[in-house]
């Protein structure tokens, strides 16, 4: 099931739009000056960039963390406020996984999992039920009463995957989620995901810092270049799905790569080169 | 268990060969009996005051545990008002912290003068003692709250109950034990003191007069119940701690 994205062709609903973003910690500084981009429902589009840009204060923004100074954020139809604010969002709530898996250490899988369930009202029950459903398909079977510490790298990161897929929202946001992995763990993990995506097709933006990862995984890869971010230049991976980690062997994939690195500009050309 | 009754042998053995020492050096080296009285002779004591010994161990005990549930109850109080109000973490926090440098021990006469030689001058003492290591520890722990946790509860919507119901408390809980032990410990000693600077009954009076009396086998026998109540009361601590942290990593 191979399937060109052509943003400008697509036709899909927004997911996520940002106009006009701009945030600064202070002034002298801005992350990120007027800055636009949109996804589609459906989609999965990584956001590439060197690190100390701003990537996770982005993804912050977009989760309602912090507010931004100027522009606005739509999921869907609906604006982002921050979660301070004294109602609650009832809609309009994303599934953030951050870079550290950030499980609770005192509960168990099963109790981490259902964790945004159980923040919606959802009774103890019923939420642990619609966990136990889905730990198979996350190759969590059999760690239900499992402790955090108990688990490996990667399966802490999917449990927390799934926290982030069952916490309601229709765009995950994934914020380096194994970058701290091993390469071995990581690459399985890449694996992992493509499947779980291949077959749910959430709308997904996943940050990260590697190329191979971003080309991998995406269906279109953002490039964030130099602070502040205004401007993001874009790449769309018409790569066929399925894709397994032999992907990154082909010719094509080969290409899109010398692209991305055009895009980061030479100074990262050289990073990339010098750190592989 | 059998592993670690086994690891407590070595230690035991130890203490053992210790009291023979005690008992061997003070009958060789005829040490006076009013520095240090022969091990039989203490014990020998111990058992024959049993009664009253036992009295004036209720009492201190006591003492310390109503002092120390009394710290438990607004030590945490305090911790949650720091970690609830930022006003409050601006003024009370600080204070906290610098009171500590303060030798608690030259505040204690004031409590005496406050409440009287009742009981509940001893048990101000132990608050004195035993409120500051709960209410840090505590408020520590809420601190030291993993972010990432907070940042997806409020992504997904969760309120400020939410947040401290369901991260902020469980946090704490490992500090709130550590300072629970310490308190623990020192609580006894704090009971103690407050029966120094004016009491009619409890182990630390019957030490201090024995002692004016030079009893040497009477003074021991005193400070080992206290030793033992120490011991007794961080153990307590120790084994709340691991009922309540039992399945969490170390």
């Amino acid at each position: 099931m191979s399937m060109a994205i052509t943003p400008s062709g697509d036709k899909r609903p927004l997911a996520l739009s940002v106009e006009g973003l701009t945030y600064a910690f202070n002034e002298s500084m801005p992350l990120f000056a007027n800055l636009s981009f949109t996804i589609r429902e459906g989609e999965f589009v990584s956001l590439l960039a060197p690190s100390g840009i701003g990537k996770t204060t982005l993804f912050r923004l977009l989760a309602g963390l912090l507010t931004p100074q100027g522009g606005s954020i739509r999921l869907g139809a609906e604006k982002v406020e921050p979660s301070g604010a004294a109602h609650r969002r009832q809609s309009g709530r994303i599934g953030y996984m951050p870079q550290r898996d950030s499980l609770m250490p005192w509960r168990s899988v099963l109790d981490n999992a259902a964790l945004g369930l159980e923040l919606s009202g959802i009774p103890r029950r019923e939420a642990r039920r619609r966990v136990r459903e889905l730990l198979p398909t996350f190759g969590l079977e059999g760690t239900e009463e499992k402790r955090p510490h108990e688990l490996s790298g990667g399966m802490r990161q999917r449990v927390s995957f799934l926290r982030s897929v069952l916490g309601g929202g229709e765009l995950l946001l994934l914020d380096e989620p194994f970058s701290a992995l091993d390469a071995m763990t990581r690459i399985s993990m890449q694996e992992w995901l493509l499947q779980i995506w291949e077959q749910h097709r959430k709308t997904i933006l996943f940050i990260t810092h590697d190329i191979d990862e971003a080309l991998l995984l995406s269906d279109r890869v953002l490039v964030a270049e130099a602070s502040p971010v205004s401007i993001m230049k874009e790449l769309a991976v018409a790569l066929p799905r399925p894709r397994t980690y032999q992907t990154v062997l082909d010719d094509s994939f080969v290409l899109l790569k010398r692209q991305a690195l055009g895009l980061l500009g030479k100074e990262a050309a050289r990073q990339e080169g010098a750190s592989r | 268990m059998k592993q670690r009754l086994r690891s407590g042998v070595p230690v035991l053995v130890f203490v053992l060969l210790l009291a023979l020492l005690w008992e061997a050096a003070t009958a060789w080296l005829s040490i006076p009996h009013y520095i240090i009285p022969q091990l039989s002779d203490v014990l020998m004591s111990m058992w024959d005051n049993r009664q009253l010994l036992g009295k004036h161990f209720m009492i201190t005990l006591g003492e310390s545990l109503l002092g120390l549930s009394i710290s438990v109850v607004f030590g945490t109080l305090a911790a949650v008002c720091i970690e609830g109000s930022s006003l409050a973490r601006k003024t009370i926090y600080p204070l906290i912290i610098a009171s500590q440098t303060i030798p608690i021990i030259a505040l204690s006469p004031i409590m005496v003068m406050w409440f009287g030689y009742e009981i509940w001058s001893k048990v101000a003492v132990v608050i004195l003692f035993t409120f500051f290591p709960i209410a840090v520890n505590t408020s520590d722990g809420f601190r030291t709250a993993d972010s990432g946790i907070g940042e997806v509860m409020r992504s997904m919507g969760a309120r400020r109950r939410d947040l401290f119901l369901k991260w902020k408390i469980p946090s704490a809980l490992p500090g709130f034990f550590t300072g629970l032990k310490m308190a623990a410990t020192i609580s006894v000693g704090g009971a103690t003191l407050g029966e120094w600077l004016g009491g009619e009954a409890g182990l630390g009076m019957y030490t201090k007069r024995a002692s004016s009396m030079l009893r040497g086998d009477a003074v021991f026998s005193g400070v080992l119940l206290l030793s033992l109540m120490g011991i007794l009361l961080f153990l307590a601590a120790l084994w709340l701690e691991k009922a309540a942290l039992s399945r969490r990593s170390s």
